[in-house]
């Protein structure tokens, strides 16, 4: 019965937007330009965060999850802290610490990089509210890898940095895998923290969830199907993510 | 040539051990857990650093503190068997095995990797990777990957303890035999006397972070220097074959002469042991009396004095050793060089089949 109401709950709003929009306005609307601009903007500026986390997060989720040092547990709260922080809430600190009139905003102006209401600033609100959803989840993969497999891997004539790269990358490839996931779906609904750092200018900071709701008083329609992507999208992750899964779980050495 | 000299501190432990191995011999550290075995393996591996070293294999200085030489691991060529066997999950058997054959086209990588798990009856199982290969098959896999880069060195921390005991009698005499034709030094550590005996040509026994005495097996047994050392070495291990009377009893011809009857059922090739403390000594001339089932005429070679007890080393168509008070060496006038009669219960003697129909692969 509780099952019943769960499931009722969390799949008719999904449902409705689908019921709501034929799929030839969908089509029509999603032809329209400012839709064209948003869906393209949030599917560059998520993908150039998304290769920034990987990028930097993924030796940082190695080093904090090999070493141990003082204040190990501080650094980590840090890192995580942007998880539970409201996106308005991350949004003004973004202002007040790299914006025009933030704490290092002098620093940014200098170095000829404009970041507020820009769509490089797009980039730096996914990339902050998002990260510490990879690095969380890349550090649990990487602590749970045996260090004795990167021991053997030494002992058979491999350096650190090639055990990390032919061993410890794969073994930890699942929890990694599922930590992009999870990275990529905050970042394209991220709605909060970029309005309020970057504004809501079609073609360059207005991304998918910003128009959606530039939209939704004006234009339901054009607003269902923008939503109607959003959803898809997030499936196609989330199922992405269950294949990783599944598929080490068959290859066998998920249990490993 | 592999001598391995270390001091150091590994947590609670204070490590005080030098060791030395001959090529193509085998030396069995055996001991109690977090006695140090491991460390010594991984000082020899380049994998922990003490203090105060000297690691040398064949002539060349992988460490020494004082004349600040350091090795790194994956330029020592040692093939080094892990506890839990450290195989990679996402590789199959064979690209494990082909894992330090990085210089070598893939053919031939696959080649040399099919090769070696063909020597130890892998070979159909190269495709598999480790979450489907039993216990066993993974030893061997790792044993496999081990001797890929013809070490200089074989390291192997207990190789068979993660094996059930019906894959064990197997693997043992597998792993005897890749010994026996290995040139490379090995060290190998143990929790299992036993098993350091059956594998080690020299055994050493180490308690507390330091080596307490060296010999063969069968001298350990026969005259241990501490109590430590008598109660470690545990039962003495006789080899024969075994075959079931209509008594019910089993009957075991020893390698070398004599016969023992043991409760145990087995038929074939077996390992029959039985604790020095409960082998009684009488004079040779006595006549059979009492309950003991099995008598041989053996020689007292040794006597060594533990506490309040004597271990005798003894000599029989096999070495074997007896532990009784002084007082009854006292009694019965025992001197070494004495003809005396040996005896024990059916009942107090285990038996272990050690030929491959009696094991499982």
């Amino acid at each position: 019965m509780s099952l019943a109401i769960a499931l009722t709950f969390l799949t008719v709003p999904v449902v409705g937007i689908f019921v709501g929009s034929s799929p030839a306005d969908l089509i029509s609307s999603l032809g329209e330009r400012g839709s064209l601009d948003a869906l393209w903007l949030s599917l560059r500026t998520t993908t150039i965060s998304i290769a920034i986390i990987l990028i930097v997060g993924t030796p940082a989720a190695y080093l904090l999850a090999s070493r141990s040092f003082r204040g190990k547990a501080l650094v980590v709260t840090l890192i995580e802290l942007p998880l539970v922080l409201p996106p308005a809430v991350a949004g003004i600190a973004l202002l007040a610490a790299v914006g025009p009139a933030g704490i290092l905003g002098g620093a940014v102006e200098a170095a000829g990089i404009e970041l507020s209401l820009t769509t490089a600033g797009v980039v730096v609100a996914l990339t902050f509210v998002s990260s510490p959803f990879y690095v969380r989840q890349a550090m649990a993969a990487f602590a749970a890898v045996d260090r004795s497999l990167l021991d053997a891997s030494r002992t058979l004539g491999a350096s650190e940095a090639r055990g990390f790269l032919r061993v410890m990358i794969p073994v930890a490839l699942p929890g990694l895998a599922s930590g992009m996931a999870l990275a990529l779906g905050r970042a394209l609904g991220e709605f909060g923290a970029t309005l309020m750092f970057a504004g809501s200018f079609q073609g360059v900071t207005q991304t998918v969830p910003l128009a959606i709701y530039d939209r939704f008083s004006t234009d339901f329609d054009s607003a269902l199907a923008l939503s109607a992507v959003l959803v898809a999208l997030s499936a196609a992750i989330l199922l992405a993510v269950k294949f990783v899964h599944g598929g080490a779980a068959l290859g066998g050495w998920q249990a490993e | 040539m592999l001598s391995v000299e270390a001091r150091a501190t590994v947590g609670a432990l204070r490590l005080d051990v030098a060791v030395a191995v001959d090529p193509g011999e085998c030396l069995a550290l055996a001991g109690p857990s977090g006695a140090g075995k491991t460390s010594v393996l991984r000082v020899a591996a380049g994998l922990l650093r003490p203090a105060q070293g000297l690691v040398e294999a064949n002539g060349e200085t992988w460490l020494d503190t004082e004349g600040g030489i350091e090795v790194p691991a994956e330029r020592r060529r040692c093939g080094y068997v892990f506890q839990d066997y450290a195989l990679f999950p996402h590789l199959t058997a064979w690209q494990n095995v082909a894992y330090p054959l990085r210089r070598l086209g893939r053919r031939e990588r696959r080649a040399r990797a099919v090769g070696l798990l063909e020597r130890l009856g892998l070979g159909e199982r190269a495709d598999a990777r480790p979450g489907s290969l039993s216990g066993g098959e993974r030893q061997r896999v790792a044993l496999a990957r081990a001797l890929a880069r013809r070490p200089e060195v074989l390291l192997l921390d207990e190789p068979l303890s993660a094996l059930d005991a019906r894959t064990r009698a197997g693997a043992t005499r597998e792993l005897a035999e890749v010994l026996r034709a290995t040139e490379a030094p090995a060290l190998l550590v143990t929790h299992d006397f036993t098993e350091a005996a059956q594998l080690g040509d020299r055994v050493g026994i180490i308690d507390a972070g330091r080596i307490v005495q060296q010999g063969t097996p069968s001298e350990l047994a026969a005259t241990p220097r501490s109590a430590f050392v008598a109660d470690f070495t545990g039962a003495v291990v006789l080899t024969g074959t075994a075959r079931t009377r209509a008594d019910g009893l089993t009957h075991v011809e020893l390698d070398g002469g004599g016969e023992v009857v043991s409760a145990d059922v087995a038929e074939g090739a077996v390992a029959l042991s039985v604790y020095p403390w409960e082998i009684a000594i009488e004079p040779a001339s006595e006549r059979h009396h009492g309950s003991a089932q099995n008598r041989l005429s053996v020689e007292v070679l040794s006597m060594t004095t533990i506490g309040n007890r004597v271990r005798l080393g003894l000599a029989g168509s096999q070495p074997l050793a007896a532990e009784v008070t002084q007082a009854a060496v006292d009694q019965l006038g025992l001197r070494t060089g004495a003809m005396v009669t040996a005896s024990w219960k059916a009942a107090a003697t285990r038996l272990v089949t050690t030929t491959a129909g009696g094991t499982t692969r």
